[in-house]
Parts: C-alpha cells; structure tokens; sequence
C-alpha cells in the first residue's frame, strides 16, 4: 500500500500548478466570482479559451477529438489541483455532458459540425432533461417531438435548466413514442436555441440570483439531422453518459480548500474576544467535517488507484457524490453559522456596507443555493437507491 | 499508488480468514469463553507455528518483519470472527512496546517467547481513577535494594488471568498527572506480591485487576530509561489503535453483510424486508460508514510508512474517533433491522457489537480521540 506518485507525475503536477498560477490571476478570479456588475459568462469563456489555447479544456476527450491523451493519473491530478487552487470547472454541459454523447452516439458529420465549436467555447450548451412532471423520475418526460419529414416539431416545458439565458444550444430528451416501458420512445435532440417558438423563463433561486430557468417549446422545428443515433434510444444514450465521470465527483479538492478558508475565516471572526477557531465547540463541528473529508479523500484514491490500474471501481465509488455533497453543504453550512447575524446582508445594499463581514452574503448564496447539490445529478435519495439495489443487491 | 495488501499479506490474511471460517464458528467461540482460561491455548499453540505470533517482530528475534499493514491484515480477520484470545494485548500492545524498547538484553529474553507461544503478555495501565489518561498514574515504583519495588492497583487489565508478564506503568518521580516520570517495568505474574483478580467482560474476553503489593523489580526489568515511559507508548501507540481499528473494520464489514442477508430472507407483510426503501437507505448509510472507516486505516497505513509524524497522529485520532462513531451506527442499525432477533444472546449480532464497544473504550473513545485530534489540528 502507497501513494506516492512518479517523478513524471510530480513534473507535470509542477507543470499545471505553474500553468493555473500564472493563467488563473485576479482578473479571472474576479469576473468569476459572481458579484453584481460582473460577467459570469464573459469570464468563464475567456478563462475557457485560456485552457483551449493551452490544449488541456478537454482532458476526458479520446485525443482524436482534441483530448489531451492524459494518462488517467494525469487527469486526477490536474482535477485535483484545479480543486485547490479554487478554479472553477468548465461549464459542464458541452464538454462533459453531450461532447461524449456525440462523439460515442453521433455521426460524422455531427461531429464535425458541433465538437470543434465545443472545445472553442463557441457555443454554450444546456441541457434539457427534467420538466415538471419527471425529476428523479426522469423517464416519465412528456415533451414529444413528431416525425414530419425534413424536422421533428417538439412541444413541452423543460425546467430547472441551468445556464439556458446564455445557450446557444440545448441537447433534449424528448418523446418520440409511447414504448411498453416510460423507457422506451425517448430520443436525444440538438436544439438551436435561436429556433421560433422556444421562450425562456427566468426562475430566481433562493440564493436571490438567476442561473436556472424553464424552457418552454411550442411547435419547435428540429431538424432530424440533428437527431443523436437512433430514434426511441435516446435513453440508452443518456444513461451511458452518467456512467461517463466517475473521479471527481467528490470534489474532494474543492472541499479541501472551503475547508481551510473556512479554518482561516475561523480565527479572523471572534466571540466574546475569543477566535472562534478556539472555541471548542466549534472544534468539534469542525473537525466532524474534516474527518469525514480525510477519509472521504481516500476513497477517492481508492476509487481511482483501481481504475488507473485498469480496473473497473468497486463499490465504494458509488458513495462519492453522496458523501462529496454532504460535505460540500456541510462546509457551507458552517460558514453561514460563522456569519452570523451579519450574513443576513444583502449583496451590494446598503446593509452590506453598514455590516462588514463582506464573507458573509456570499457564506449565505453558497449556502442557499448549495442545497441543490443533493438535489441535481440524481438526488442522494435516487443514489441510495442504486447503491441498493447495485451494490447490496436489495 | 495501490492499496493492495502484498502477497505475503494476502497469504497470512487468508490463512486466518480460513481459520476463522472453517475452525472458529460461533459454537467453538462460546466454549472457549465459558472454559477455566477464557481462551484456546490450543488455537495459541497453533497461531505460533503458523507464524501469527511473529508477525510485526524483526527477524532478529525471530519474527516476521511486519509492519502494521501486516498487523492490520490479520486484524481485520480476526475481527470477523471475534476470535477472544489474546493476539491484540499479547502481539500488538505488550508485543509492541517490547519492539519498541530500548533494553536489548530484555527484547532479546522476551520477544522470542511472544513468538513461539509460550509468553502471554498484557500493558497494566488502567487505574481506577484514569480513565483514558496514560499520564494519570498513581501507582509507584521507589527505589528500594535490587532495583525498584513496585505498589499500586491495575484495571481492566486485558487478558490479565492469562497473561505470564505484564508491563506496567509506574510512577518513578513527579506528581499524578504529570507526562514525565512514569517507568514502563517488565513484572513476572508469578513475582512475590502480585495478585491477580480475573474477570470477563461483555466481549467475552476476560480483563483482570492487578495488584502490585511492594513488588520489586530489578533495575533490568526496565524497558527505557526510567522516567521515560510515556515517550514509548507514545511511539506505539498509532500501531496499536490502527490494529485495534482493523479488527474493529472487520466486526463492521461482518455485521453489514449479516444484515444484508437476513433482510433478503426475513419475509414480513408477504414480502422480503429488504424491499423496503426505509430499511434500504439505512442500509445504504451503514455501507457507506464502513467504506470510510476502511478509507481512514487505509489512510493511516499509507502515511505510517511516510514519515510525517503530526499527520500520522492527526489521521489516527480521527481513525480511533472514526470507529467509534460509525462503530456505534453500525452496531446499532444491525440489531434496529434484525429486529427481536438481533436482541438475543443466541445470535451473534449482539456479540460483534459488544466487541465493538469495548474496542470503542480501549485507549480512549470516540470524543477523547476527536478532543486530541482538535488539540493538533487547530490549537497550534
């Protein structure tokens, strides 16, 4: 039992630390940050194009679709050092959510047509799964697309999509017929988001902003060229593509980092002329998280030492993103108790200037809008679920 | 990277996997609790000829050159089938601070009698009043003719009954409290003055209280320089609580596969209790509690080959604290989903979590460990 890493893999960790010291400067940083009067999208394409022009913004890609050829140690370390150094990740539905459906699922000239405009952050993908009626059942979406010829007319309500205000695209399930399984008749569509007959409504979230929306389709023209594979096997599709990331999802690195600029955060703000960091109480929830995060990064390394050796994960994959989300929200939820009273501020109101503590609206967004992540990618209810009936066999 | 046990570890593992299998059923286990020793010294005479014994000693003593992934290895089966005789006090507590001992002439008497069997051995360090403290020694060693003599009482001294030597922990100089001062004696259980009180515990493994009425020791008997003490224990003690984690890794693993399986056969309301969502996610939960149980020895493993000593201590307080936590949730969610059954003496659900609990109490539980670990990781 080791984990030591090889001289080649310590030189190109050496290699990406450089590269995100130097690229990742406070421009970025800022316009990422997602305070009022900055450009989320502007920033992330640009910081995007960055990586593009360094040839690492598609590390999961086969090389012949412009991947980096990493070795699967490569792409955990660059994971993990883009989590410490507290880079965002890419915008994922391009890149790591339909780019492989397409190059695994689509024809050539899909490929051609929408794979390079990916890589470049030409385009900016959502993605078009639930509606109102099918959450973690996702199966039973109704919105239907009928055959006519040259186009599929689509007609429903996608909802909850990420990021569609800025997308250009949006890859859909959508029913094309009614099978013996609510499995069965779904297929997988690229939309132009410019298409007639598409409107999209904004859904303000908790944390006060804008980044969800529903989108609603009323006699939308597709083309059937842009049809994915077969008709009525989009399901099959789209369940390959969840298999698809299986490092990473417990953002142990990103943790890692909340969890020291929490610790930081912890001796700056006092009570009663005391750090709070020496407050043994808050010892103890603090340390209930840092715990659970040390083992939690382990079964990371246990998870991917299996695969770099060839193997497929065990078992104890499958907790990574319920233990990774408990610890995110856990981490969050303590940073909003060290707001205190002062978290209630509003971002750039007049209340967060009379308040200080400027940590602590963003403490309460994160927060607030953190609760999603039990919820999205199949909510930890559905994941018990397939760890049931998978791994115990129940 | 790799976290495969190596050959040679694979093989030992296996052998006490198939003792535990095939010779120490549940039947084999309750006999030899209710017999006079509380222990097999059969079963004892064979782990030293199939090497068990030898396992973390150097080879010029006679043993096995292990690590402590060689003793987590045997552990963890051992765990499985809360085998009772004293491998943890004998081999890895008394075993390890001889290891670890600066007298030569004493390591090279004893350890070969760990070895081949015919030398049981137990720390006496438990007072009546120390709970978890190793530094709250009462018990005192003054200089006398011949050496030391020794005056003072012992607790929940494990295996004490059967044990031929203990080390004891006694005070040289300074007050109750103090770090400094305490001696670590190597005293024959056979030596004037030493009363032996023999009693079983819930586990099933028996504890003794040890009485030290002016015994004298001679100077020899000392395993470091006198004063010392508590620096040894401090060496060993990440060893000993990565072992006593393994074994506790396996009682968790054994309960979880014995609640999966009873709940596919436990029919109820005309169906196999394992189709219901609210016993599934419990199960889910208990599942994932022992694969980071797993992920923090391993943790422990990995860096006591590393090094650093301050992140080995912070990773083996949160693997002690660890245990004890899900330890707890595990334990108790078997006997919750076996329901009556799981209340009863007769099946072995209630047995694995008692060992549990005293794995949980032995060197400190789940809050001392978290306590230290906040000591090391923010008060600095």
């Amino acid at each position: 039992m080791d984990i030591k890493f090889s001289a080649e893999d310590i030189a190109f960790r050496d290699e990406v630390r450089e590269f995100f010291t130097a690229e990742f400067d406070g421009t970025v940083a800022e316009q990422l940050n997602g305070r009022q009067g900055t450009d989320y999208k502007a920033g992330m394409i640009a910081w995007q194009k960055k990586l593009h022009a360094k040839g690492w913004i598609a590390p999961g890609w086969p090389t012949e679709y412009g991947g980096t050829g990493w070795s699967a140690t490569q792409k955990f370390i660059y994971e993990t050092e883009r989590g410490l150094a507290g880079i965002p990740d890419v915008v994922p539905f391009g890149l790591k959510m339909v780019a492989p459906v397409i190059y695994t699922f689509g024809n050539e000239e899909q490929k051609a047509k929408f794979l390079p405009r990916i890589l470049s952050s030409e385009d900016w993908w959502c993605q078009g799964y639930s509606e109102p009626g099918a959450g973690s059942d996702l199966a039973a979406l109704n919105t239907t697309a009928e055959y006519a010829g040259d186009n599929y007319i689509v007609n429903g309500r996608k909802i909850w999509t990420t990021f569609a205000q800025y997308a250009d695209w949006i890859f859909c399930l959508v029913r094309t017929s009614k099978g013996m399984r609510k499995q069965q008749g779904i297929s997988f569509l690229l939309i132009d988001m410019n298409t007639p007959g598409i409107t999209i409504k904004p859904i303000v979230t908790i944390d006060g902003k804008h980044s969800l929306n529903e989108v609603l389709f009323e006699d939308v023209a597709v083309p059937t060229a842009n049809l994915i594979g077969e008709q009525d096997k989009g399901w099959t599709y789209a369940k390959a593509l969840l298999a698809h990331e299986r490092t990473g999802m417990a953002e142990v690195a990103d943790s890692t980092r909340s969890l020291n600029a929490l610790k930081e955060r912890a001796s700056a703000e006092v009570n009663g002329g005391q750090a709070m960091i020496n407050d043994p109480v808050f010892q103890m929830r603090l340390s209930d998280i840092e715990m659970e995060l040390m083992a939690l990064e382990y079964t990371d390394l246990r998870v991917f030492a299996s695969m770099a050796a060839g193997g497929v994960p065990g078992p104890e994959s499958s907790l990574l993103k319920i233990k990774g989300t408990e610890i995110t929200q856990a981490i969050q939820e303590l940073q909003l108790q060290l707001a205190a009273s002062y978290g209630g501020a509003l971002p750039d109101d007049l209340s967060a200037q009379e308040l200080g503590h400027d940590f602590a609206f963003e403490a309460r967004g994160r927060y607030m809008y953190g609760r999603a992540a039990t919820i999205y990618g199949g909510s930890n209810e559905v994941q018990r679920n397939v760890i049931a009936k998978a791994v115990l066999g129940l | 990277m790799n976290f495969d046990f190596s050959e040679e570890q694979t093989m030992i593992k296996d052998s006490v996997s198939r003792f535990v299998r095939e010779e120490y059923d549940f039947d084999t286990r309750r006999k030899i609790i209710n017999s006079d020793d509380g222990m097999s010294r059969e079963f004892w005479s064979m782990f030293a000829e199939l090497g068990w014994l030898s396992v973390p000693f150097a080879e010029e003593y006679g043993g096995f050159g292990g690590a402590v992934e060689d003793i987590a290895a045997v552990m963890e089966e051992m765990g499985k089938g809360i085998v009772v005789e004293p491998y943890a006090s004998t081999v890895v507590v008394f075993g390890g601070l001889l290891s670890a001992a600066t007298n030569e002439a004493l390591k090279s008497e004893v350890i070969p009698t760990i070895i081949d069997g015919s030398c049981m051995g137990s720390l006496a360090s438990v007072e009546a009043q120390s709970r978890y403290e190793m530094t709250d020694v009462s018990t005192t060693a003054t200089v006398c003719d011949g050496g030391y003599s020794i005056s003072g009482e012992k607790t929940v001294v494990a295996n004490g009954g059967t044990s031929n030597k203990f080390v004891v922990t006694a005070r040289t100089s300074g007050g109750q409290f103090e770090r400094d001062g305490i001696s670590l004696f190597l005293v024959d259980a056979s030596a004037p003055g030493v009363v032996v009180k023999s009693y079983k515990m819930m586990d099933g493994q028996s504890a003794a209280t040890v009485t030290f009425k002016a015994v004298v020791v001679a100077e020899s008997q000392l395993l470091n320089p006198a004063g010392e003490g508590i620096n040894l224990i401090d060496q060993v003690m990440p060893e000993i609580l990565m072992g006593l984690s393994a074994e506790a890794l396996g009682i968790m693993a054994t309960l979880n596969t014995l609640t999966v399986e009873y709940t596919k056969v436990r029919q109820q309301f005309d169906t196999p209790i394992s189709s219901f969502q609210a016993l599934q996610h419990r199960m889910v939960d208990t599942f994932m509690a022992c694969e980071q149980t797993k992920s923090m020895l391993y943790r422990g493993l990995c860096q006591a080959g590393e090094g650093d000593r301050d992140e080995l201590l912070k990773t083996v307080h949160a693997l002690k604290s660890t245990v004890a936590r899900n330890g707890r949730l595990i334990g108790e969610e078997a006997i919750q989903i076996h329901g009556g059954i799981g209340m009863t003496d007769e099946l072995n659900i209630g047995h694995l979590v008692k060992r549990l609990m005293m794995i949980n109490v032995t060197f400190g539980d789940g809050d001392y460990h978290q306590k230290k670990f906040n000591q090391l990781a923010y008060s600095a």
